[in-house]
């Protein structure tokens, strides 16, 4: 029964980042794509998730984490890109 | 015992990754860019840590493994994505994207307007 439902869930996980790579393609603006990759970096934690169910391992349990704070950063980066054009500002006086 | 365990897990793996495939729909069915930033950071959001919540109830009741990472991820999760909706929200307004054009309210611009009059009087 379990073994059904996660085969299942994977399937649903999928077509949704499918959904979403359309997303990344077709958006009008920047800010579109930006947000279907961060989703995307989500729906890749639940992936990593499900999958370590199905190879019955918890080897892959850390790169969850990982996985979120890279996504997080890269979601704050390209905010700050879009908002001032630079990502790291330097203050320059003299 | 075991029943109860297993459906727990099934249910809240299942109604995750429905809530995923929810999200989505909602990103490619909706008009505006801050209306599907609302479905994804939302909804995705609860969506994963429902899958988390249930892959780590079964390493805990069937394979006896308590993962202490997956809790941080759930927090980590559940901290910092209306964090980042709300900063990609603000950069799309501050960058130029344009509203809907049936929305009804924007306090943003007001407020804006407010601030540039008030800056410009001093």
């Amino acid at each position: 029964m379990i073994e059904i439902i996660i085969r299942l869930a994977l399937l649903f996980c999928s077509i949704s980042m499918l959904g979403l790579i359309y997303r990344v393609i077709k958006g009008p603006s920047v800010a579109d794509r930006v947000i279907a990759l961060d989703a995307i970096g989500v729906n890749l934690v639940a992936i990593t998730a499900l999958i370590s169910i199905v190879l019955s391992s918890h080897a892959f349990l850390e790169i969850i984490l990982l996985i979120g704070i890279l996504a997080f950063i890269g979601t704050v980066a390209f905010a700050k890109y879009l908002e001032k054009g630079v990502i790291i500002e330097r203050e320059r006086n003299h | 015992m075991s029943v109860i365990i297993d459906f727990l897990i099934g249910f809240f793996i299942l109604v995750g990754s429905l809530f995923c495939l929810i999200a989505t729909i909602g990103v490619i069915r909706l008009p505006d860019v801050y209306t599907r930033n609302h479905a994804a950071s939302k909804a995705a959001t609860l969506g994963v840590m429902s899958i988390l919540l249930g892959t780590f109830l079964y390493f805990y009741a069937l394979e006896g493994h308590f993962n202490s990472r997956l809790i941080l991820g759930i927090i980590f999760l559940f901290m910092t994505s209306p964090i980042s909706g709300h900063l990609i929200n603000r950069a799309a307004y501050n960058s130029g994207v344009k509203l809907w054009d049936k929305s009804v309210r924007d306090d943003l611009k007001e407020y804006n307007k407010k601030i540039v009059n008030k800056s410009s009087v001093d």
